[in-house]
């Protein structure tokens, strides 16, 4: 068996094992599906009536699309980190099974998750006013990137997971970064409205083309009344931006994690 | 070469200051089971982590059914099942959903898969509790259930890792018994253990390590005989009689006197345990002694380290201890 189908065979035995898990403690799940409802509906009844009404609903949605997306990658976090604690991945480092399968089985299964959340903040969205404006496969393709991103963003999860000595520090490390990275962003405001200095951070932040691309592709504004087009690249060529970053951020942690795997000593 | 399942040469492993492995020899020939004995932070998981394909070692080299665990690990790995010292089960799979997972990452068809997991599961006498979490098993089932996860490709190596640590002594009973139908069936079992009666009841060879070396071998009789066996020791009433205790041990006893006149406290080495006790209580009862107390004393792994090392278990560990906070 070739290196490859071996990673696919054992992936797909270690993404069943964390459904498996998922299911039977549906507490994680549960909490993970509730935020971004009570984000979607805490800004769209809060910040809309100050930002703009109407529109800042339309725009926020994508927003809130990207920003969840980005914050699954805690969920990926926890679950290696405590799979570390807990000894399993003793068995599973002993076991003659590809190198890769632990942390690729662990991104397919937190593809899940994304999914299950964006259905739910996508109804959710509905019932506040929100709307797919575009064509059908336009909005499939905006589907597609958020995945992509989602499953991009957990190879870092993957990788702080298997770094952190334990569960405690796993949790406060794996996401006190995400608030910069999702806020720096115009995932919820227009970047022109940042410090000067700022704006070039939001707008190279992958999770502003996440965003911005979203909205391109669900026919939703992508700027704020009252501020005008950015001319940025990233924001001129968003979808391409997005797709791109993704890939980048793969071809970075998915080597860095799979070199963590290998070498990790639990405990 | 063939006639070792492992083997082990000048095997050495550093963390910081401590030295875990400090050049370690060992075989173990096939189809025996060898104890590895030794107090905490000895180096015994250190061992078996270097064998399993977990760490790499700093310097030596060793074998598992003939394939290097550097050079071909993934080869050692389908030659080896692993139970750890904290049972390393999937607590939200179920007894059953745990070793077919097991067995599918052995590369076992999903078929093999399970009908293996359910023979293990009735051998090991989880069948009841087959559907339901391993989470909500008890302590001596999750160990039952992780030794089984050891068993699922009927790997021709086994290591143990101390497979009875924090159980009850039903627990401790019950998974000695699993371990000797296991050795029944011709597997080389490789056994870490901190009790000298668990690799008494279980090894044909013993290794004692201590501080990463290994510092006496044998079998159980031949370490026995080493540390001096059992002893039998008497407290008399009166100190006038403690004369009579003197001439009685000598008789039962097979070695030296040890006499404390002030305690009126004698104890002698003996072979045959209870046989020596009662032949000397019933001729303290013959000579009118009243004996206030008598214990017939075990060697236990203390007595291993005094003897061998005249340092404590206990001393080793502190020592560990304090190495590894200065470290981190």
């Amino acid at each position: 068996m070739s290196a490859l189908t071996q990673a696919i065979r054992d992936g797909g035995v270690i993404t069943w094992r964390n459904l498996v898990g998922m299911r039977r403690v549906p507490d994680a799940l549960i909490g993970l599906t509730i935020q971004p409802i009570m984000f979607v509906v805490l800004f769209a009844l809060v910040f809309a009536g100050s930002l703009g009404g109407a529109p800042y609903r339309e725009f926020l949605v994508a927003g809130i699309f990207a920003q969840t997306v980005a914050f699954n990658v805690f969920f990926t976090t926890i679950g290696m980190a405590n799979d570390l604690q807990k000894g399993i991945i003793d068995r599973f480092r002993s076991l003659p099974m590809s190198r890769t399968a632990v942390v690729l089985g662990r991104a397919v299964s937190d593809l899940g998750v994304s999914v299950i959340t964006l259905i739910v903040m996508s109804l959710t969205g509905l019932v506040v006013g929100w709307r797919i404006r575009g064509s059908v496969l336009d909005a499939l393709a905006g589907f597609g990137l958020l995945l992509l991103f989602s499953f991009a963003m957990s190879w870092i999860g993957v990788f702080v997971g298997l770094t952190a000595r334990n569960v405690e520090v796993a949790q406060s490390a794996g996401l006190i970064w995400l608030f910069p990275l999702t806020f720096v962003s115009s995932a919820f405001v227009s970047v022109q409205g940042f410090p000067g200095w700022l704006q070039p951070v939001g707008e190279w932040n992958p999770v502003s083309a996440v965003a911005r691309a979203s909205r391109e592709l669900f026919g939703n504004p992508t700027q704020l009344p009252g501020f005008g087009e950015s001319s940025a690249w990233p924001a001129q060529h968003a979808a391409l931006y997005a797709v791109l970053s993704s890939l980048a951020i793969v071809a970075v942690f998915l080597p860095l994690a799979v070199a963590r795997y290998r070498r990790v000593a639990s405990r | 070469m063939n006639q070792f399942a492992v083997r082990v040469e000048g095997l050495k492993k550093s963390f910081g200051s401590t030295q875990a492995l400090d050049g370690v020899d060992l075989g173990i020939p096939t189809g025996t089971v060898l104890g590895l004995l030794g107090p905490n932070g000895a180096g015994k998981t250190t061992m078996v982590r270097v064998l399993t394909t977990l760490l790499k070692p700093d310097a030596g080299r060793a074998w598992v059914a003939g394939h290097d665990v550097v050079v071909q690990p993934q080869a050692v790995r389908r030659s080896i099942g692993l139970s750890g010292q904290y049972a390393a089960v999937d607590e939200n799979l179920t007894g059953i959903e745990n070793l077919y997972m097991v067995g599918r990452l052995y590369g076992l068809s999903r078929a093999v898969a399970r009908a293996r997991a359910k023979e293990l599961l009735e051998r090991f006498r989880l069948t009841e509790a087959a559907e339901r979490p391993s989470k909500t098993y008890s302590g001596g089932m999750r160990r039952r259930l992780d030794l089984a996860g050891a068993l699922v490709a009927a790997p021709p190596v086994v290591v143990l890792d101390e497979p009875t640590t924090g159980l009850d002594p039903r627990g401790r009973l019950d998974t000695w018994s699993l371990i000797s139908e296991l050795v029944g069936d011709g597997t080389t079992v490789l056994l870490t253990t901190q009790y000298l009666e668990e690799a008494d009841q279980l090894a044909d060879n013993i290794v004692v390590i201590d501080r990463g070396r290994a510092i006496a071998r044998g079998t159980s009789d031949e370490l026995k005989a080493q540390i001096g066996g059992e002893r039998l020791q008497v407290v008399v009433a009166h100190p006038d009689q403690v004369a009579i205790a003197r001439s009685v041990l000598t008789d039962v006893g097979t070695g030296e006197l040890l006499v404390d006149e002030h305690l009126r406290r004698v104890s002698v080495p003996v072979s045959g345990g209870t046989k020596a006790l009662i032949e000397a209580l019933r001729r303290f009862d013959a000579e009118g002694v009243e004996v206030l107390d008598v214990a017939l004393q075990r060697p236990t792994l203390d007595d291993v380290f005094l003897t061998l090392t005249g340092h404590l278990a206990e001393e080793t560990e502190q020592a560990e201890m304090k190495t590894e906070m200065a470290a981190s």
